[in-house]
């Protein structure tokens, strides 16, 4: 639960995960961007995995990072239709307020 | 009503979602308040919802169906967890079973909710965060899409009525 989430609480991983989203790089790449060991970022790397934000794929002898293009297309496709939830319920406030305003002044006739 | 903005987030997984009301701050949260308000708009318009339990203060809890066209229901929960009357209002929503507990494995969406008074009318900004995009999928997948398909046609009668207004 909440991979995401926490995958995304930490700024080195948010920081990862910005470079990979613009190109691939591969984890030694990425190793050398930041004062901490190869190991420590690799691990990062696995945190990212997991929430599925990040594929690692080992090409040769090099682990290469990339942006899982499914989680991104398909949390846009569904954060779409949540849109279209909160655009109908704010047309229904809009609607129940504007009714309201209807039957003040109905009131105000009688 | 005017849409002033709406953005989607993919890697925090939440949407922003921002409108303009004819009407005050006050006004506006008694439609979060009142259950019977509520009703009048929680739900999508082929969807409506129906209040059974609304404790709306820090801790309480909420308890809703969604009735769909063909009579199906679409349970849902509501933990409140700040209320600052009338400015802003975080609650976690949820997927119910037919008992109105929550389906643990299903999650929730974190909702914040603001309001803010700008030259006499009020700006409400929700913000929902999913926990991850599995949990946005079997949302969506529970009834949540179809409703919304079908009440699509229903927004231009909705633009309609405010415009002859």
């Amino acid at each position: 639960m909440d991979r995401i989430f926490h995958a995304l609480a930490d700024a080195t991983r948010r920081d990862i995960v910005m470079r990979v989203v613009q190109r691939e790089h591969s984890v030694s790449a990425l190793a050398a961007s930041y004062a901490m060991s190869f190991a420590a970022v690799q691990k990062h790397v696995a945190v990212l995995e997991r929430a599925r934000l990040v594929v690692k794929e080992r090409r040769g002898r090099e682990q290469v990072v990339h942006p899982n293009p499914d989680t991104v297309r398909e949390a846009a496709r569904l954060l779409e239709h949540y849109e279209e939830l909160w655009r109908l319920r704010d047309q229904s406030i809009s609607k129940v307020l504007s009714e309201d305003r209807e039957e003040d002044r109905e009131g105000e006739k009688s | 009503m005017t849409v002033i903005s709406s953005n989607k987030d993919t890697e925090a997984l939440t949407l922003t979602f921002v409108a303009d009301f004819d009407a005050s701050a006050e006004r506006v949260w008694q439609l979060w308040e009142d259950p019977r308000q509520l009703e009048r708009w929680w739900g999508p318009p082929t969807w409506p919802a129906t209040f059974d339990r609304h404790d709306f203060v820090p801790g309480g809890r909420s308890n809703y169906v969604m009735t769909g066209p063909e009579g199906e229901n679409g349970p849902g929960w509501w933990v409140t967890t700040v209320i600052q009357r009338p400015y802003r209002l975080e609650f976690e929503d949820g997927f119910a079973d037919e008992n109105g507990d929550p389906v643990v494995e299903m999650g929730s969406v974190r909702v914040v909710v603001t309001l803010e008074e700008i030259d006499g009318r009020t700006r409400m900004t929700t913000v929902s965060t999913f926990a991850n995009v599995e949990q946005m999928q079997q949302m969506s997948e529970m009834g949540m899409e179809e409703g919304m398909r079908e009440a699509m046609g229903q927004i231009d009668r909705l633009l309609a009525e405010d415009d002859s207004a």
